[in-house]
């Protein structure tokens, strides 16, 4: 059973072969036995779960069912749950339950899904690698088998190791530099970021709020347009979402590639690209070209300047986003403060990580008096020229292709002292989410026994199509099945 | 050395809308602590804000009201810093694309003369909650029901150049906020506080010198002390030879003195940004011409109304426009008791007086503008001496009886207008009388022939039983000893 997508298992409880429960309790029992070797879950709610289970077996017999009902899946811990603790990967909100759930996660709840808990994830979403988290690293099913312990990608590591390793069919994630795309492409499992303001933010803790962008994880290409078919669409909770139909992501699955133009952004395949990656992406770019699809090169020419424009504009909204966390009214408070001005730096000290400390005195700097308009400003305005490569890449191709990340997984422990190298790990993905287009990641081969990733970039509200290019790849490969030893 | 005072001010505004600026939670006063504060308000992780529409129409009323520019296209930011009743760690406001561009109001001066005062902008932001330091051993308390109730904070030029003046407008913005419903104008609730910018230069000089801010002034009395106080403190300092600091001062209006709250040097660095949840606010044409259809009279063409409408003069039609409540009472009084200028006398004399003597504002008073306008009638028809309506008026304002009639009968207040009657007791009271008829009938000074006159006036009242009517006594006492 563990092995069926999200649609084949809404097909086998809809034909009633397997019940909610049991569905539920395989999973369960998975996770209790598997986990331990990724740690991918920071919470499991068992007992929740099969009382929802059992409430959508219910809701089946009634004829009221969805594609989602009884279906298992997971939310990484960033989306606020009611009444299950979220923490968001750190020490800071341990204990924190939220009395109300994020509208992503009221979606789910809405569609009879069946959640089995909250899945790790780098620290406040800021990482590669998963290992920010204060709940510990996360470690790829791939590699294991050799006896490697390798990063999972990051932030959305928990939830990207947990659908490779068959612990869920399906997770939520979130992407705010890549942190959807990136794990998907480490752990070989298919995962989209859609359009910022596709997807309500609100619940969602907020990292960036420019640029963390809610999205799906999910083996096959179908499973992600079902999730993204319960995500999607406007919230009045959310100012920046937008307000704009949604279509049904799975009735365009099967068009036909015929006539696809996709361009390729030759600043993503200079000859700093690894040979071995450069060759799994254009393989993959071939049996586009078989499925009738056109190829062409395309120029992103600021796209060299996302990283640094990243890095200033992500941590200095950050820096404002995380303030909130004081010790005054929720999480983690530091003991036996001697006054105010110890019980925040005591309490910001003890309760956040290195990486989030870092990420705030950046932003915190770039924001002061007299570094505000050479660091904000000049980021901002090196932002737009992004967004009009992109605008002006999508008057010529459908689609752009490039690697999702420049090398496979790595050894847990290689890059965490050197914040400068892990930041490059994003450096084909950090630039859609400046522009705000949607990106999805595939995946298109091995390298040395390690999956990598083909990443998918569309115009604004391109979901449908991506997801129908991504489909369509999975009909005639199957790197996306392959799964871990 | 004589000194020039220049001041500015910013107010802030509390804007009486049913929800907060950003939240659904409700921004009534007075409730128990944190029972209005919502997760939003709490700034619980992955909340949002939502703009509250009709926070962006007041402010656009309000830009009408003191004739500024609406921008078409505002921006929120944040201003970041950390205090426990600020709970996102930032307060969500406006800097660089306020809502409410330059703009200005004219003030009316005790000298008769009419002063503009210059707006530098308005903008939209979010309160803070409060901290509550007292009942709280060693610690304080947090009420976050506040938090996130509208302002608007206006912000003026250094236009103003006394206590005077500073006052002077503080009332006519208190009188335009209340007369278009934007703000309930309750001060000691801080519906409206005030920070007064003060500096001092030698007279006639065009360089501006140091200020100083005094923050949250909550009366305008404190205000007018505050300014007395810090001139006072500014001019003490520079005739020493000293220099003033750029400081922030806290006043103490109970013991009229001001502490430094921080100085220059210790001001945060705000790190202001564009608020990424939030999208710049686009007001449009129908926007802004549905708030102008919604304005109400404001207060100087209400004024204008009062002088060519009831004929009142310049400044009993200042006193009566400026507060809405007060210009509405009046309006029914009159109306109804068809003598605008008596109504004024009134209202400013025996209704004001009462209103002071237990603190209360003209929404309480216990009586109604048509009661007092029934009460003028029976003045100006000889029904009643101006003795006998006080009378009334305390009656009616106790609830003794609701009915102006009722109580001229109830009490013999109706006066004696009966000629006949009246000059037959002026016959008797005069012929008893006969040395001090002699007096006056020899006395050529005028002067001294009036005081006279007032001689005859008691032993006719006594002789009324003090109903009859003194202005008739006076005519037909002059008639007979004269005559």
């Amino acid at each position: 059973m563990h092995n069926k997508s999200v649609a084949e298992l809404s097909r086998e409880l809809d034909s009633g072969k397997v019940s909610s429960v049991e569905l539920t309790q395989d999973f369960l029992s998975r996770i209790k036995q598997e986990d331990s070797k990724y740690n991918s879950f920071i919470t499991v709610t068992e007992e929740q779960a099969l009382a929802d289970a059992r409430s959508a077996d219910e809701q089946r017999a009634a004829g009221n069912a969805t594609p989602w009902t009884g279906v298992p899946f997971a939310h990484k811990d960033i989306f606020c749950t009611n009444g299950v603790r979220t923490t968001c990967g750190s020490k800071m909100l341990e204990n924190f339950v939220p009395p109300y759930d994020a509208t992503v996660t009221e979606n789910f709840r809405k569609a009879g899904a069946v959640s089995l808990g909250k899945t790790n994830m780098d620290e406040f979403a800021m990482g590669s690698s998963n290992e920010s988290s204060h709940f510990g690293a996360v470690t790829n099913p791939w590699g294991l088998s050799k006896g490697e312990k390798r990063v999972p990608g990051g932030s959305s590591g928990g939830s990207a190791a947990a659908v490779a390793a068959r612990l869920v069919p399906a997770a939520t994630a979130t992407d705010t530099g890549g942190s959807i795309r990136q794990p998907a492409a480490l752990c070989g499992v298919t995962g989209l970021k859609p359009t910022y303001g596709r997807v309500s933010r609100y619940g969602m803790i907020a990292f960036a709020s420019s640029l963390d962008q809610g999205g799906t994880m999910a083996r096959t290409a179908e499973d992600n347009a079902l999730m993204l078919n319960v995500m999607a669409g406007f919230d009045p909770k959310d100012s920046t979402s937008l307000d704009r139909a949604v279509p049904d992501y799975t009735a365009t699955l099967n068009e036909p590639l015929k006539g696809l133009r996709i361009g390729l952004p030759k600043e993503y395949f200079s000859d700093q690209l690894s040979p071995a990656m450069e060759e799994q992406v254009r393989a993959a770019i071939r049996e586009y070209e078989k499925l009738g699809a056109t190829v062409k090169e395309v120029s992103l020419p600021n796209a060299k300047l996302a990283i640094a424009a990243y890095y200033v504009i992500a941590p200095a909204e950050a820096s404002a986003n995380l303030s909130r966390f004081d010790g005054v009214r929720y999480g983690y408070r530091c003991e036996e403060p001697k006054d105010l001005l110890d019980l925040y730096t005591r309490t910001r000290a003890e309760g956040f990580g290195t990486e989030v400390k870092r990420r705030i005195l950046v932003g915190t700097y770039a924001l002061s008096a007299g570094y505000f308009d050479a660091y904000y400003l000049k980021a901002q305005k090196v932002r737009r020229l992004i967004q009009q490569d992109f605008i002006n890449a999508f008057k010529e191709v459908d689609v752009l292709m490039s690697p999702t990340s420049p090398s496979p997984a790595f050894i847990q422990g290689e890059k965490t002292n050197d914040p400068v190298t892990m930041y490059l790990e994003d450096i084909f993905t950090i630039a859609i989410n400046l522009a705000g287009v949607p990106a999805m990641s595939v995946p298109a081969g091995f390298i040395d026994g390690l999956p990598v990733g083909l990443q998918i970039i569309g115009d604004y509200f391109s979901e449908a199509r991506l997801l129908n290019a991504a489909h369509q790849f999975q009909q005639v490969t199957d790197w996306h099945q392959r799964e871990p030893q | 050395m004589q000194w020039d005072i220049v001041i500015g001010l910013e107010i802030h505004v509390q804007l009486a809308t049913k929800t907060k600026i950003f939240s659904g939670s409700s921004t009534a006063y007075g409730a128990e602590p944190n029972t209005q504060a919502n997760a939003v308000d709490l700034a619980m992780p992955g909340t949002l804000p939502v703009p509250n529409e009709q926070a962006f129409r007041y402010a656009v009323m309000f830009g009408l009201a003191v004739n500024s520019e609406i921008e078409r296209r505002s921006v929120f930011e944040r201003k970041n810093y950390f205090y426990p009743d600020l709970p996102k760690g930032y307060q969500t406001t406006q800097l660089e694309r306020p809502i409410v561009g330059p703009g200005y109001v004219d003030i009316d001066l005790a000298n008769g003369e009419s002063k503009r005062v210059r707006i530098h902008h308005a903008h939209l932001e979010e309160d803070a909650g409060k901290s509550l330091h007292e009942d709280f051993h060693g610690m304080t308390g947090v009420d976050l029901n506040r938090a996130g109730t509208p302002l608007i904070e206006v912000v003026t030029e250094p236009d103003m150049n006394s206590a005077e003046e500073a006052v002077a407008f503080a009332k006519k913005l208190h009188s335009i906020v209340t007369s278009l419903g934007i703000c309930d104008g309750d001060m000691s609730q801080g519906s409206m506080r005030f920070d007064v910018n003060i500096s001092l230069k030698p007279k006639g000089s065009d360089t501006l010198g140091t200020r100083t801010e005094t923050k949250n002034l909550n009366s305008f009395r404190f205000m007018e002390q505050a300014i007395a106080h810090e001139v006072e403190r500014q001019m003490d300092i520079l005739e020493d030879g000293g220099v003033i600091e750029q400081e922030t001062r806290l006043y103490n209006g109970d013991r009229d003195e001001s502490r430094s709250m921080r100085t220059k040097e210790e001001a945060n660095d705000y790190r202001y940004f564009p608020c990424p949840d939030l999208l710049p606010v686009e007001i449009d044409d129908t926007f802004i011409e549905d708030a102008r259809s919604r304005l109400p009279e404001l207060p100087d063409a209400r004024k204008t109304r009062f002088k060519d409408q009831y004929g009142l003069n310049d400044y009993d039609a200042g006193l009566l426009s400026g507060d809405a409540k007060l210009a509405s009472f009046f309006e029914e009084a009159a109306s109804h008791g068809k003598d605008a200028k008596l109504t004024a006398n009134w209202i400013q004399g025996e209704f004001s007086a009462r209103l002071n003597a237990e603190e209360k504002t003209v929404a309480d008073s216990p009586i109604t503008g048509a009661q007092l306008g029934d009460m003028i009638i029976r003045i100006s028809d000889n029904t009643i001496s101006s003795a006998g309506a006080k009378k009334v008026f305390d009656a009616l304002w106790t609830g003794e009886n609701d009915n102006v009639d009722a109580i001229i009968d109830a009490k013999g207040l109706k006066q004696v207008s009966d000629t006949g009657a009246l000059e037959k007791m002026v016959d008797e009271v005069l012929a008893g009388m006969p040395d001090q008829v002699a007096q006056f009938q020899n006395e050529e000074d005028p002067k001294k022939r009036k005081k006279m006159l007032g001689g005859f006036m008691g032993p006719l009242m006594k002789a009324s039983k003090g109903q009859g009517n003194p202005k008739l006594f006076n005519e037909i006492l002059l008639k007979k000893l004269e005559g």
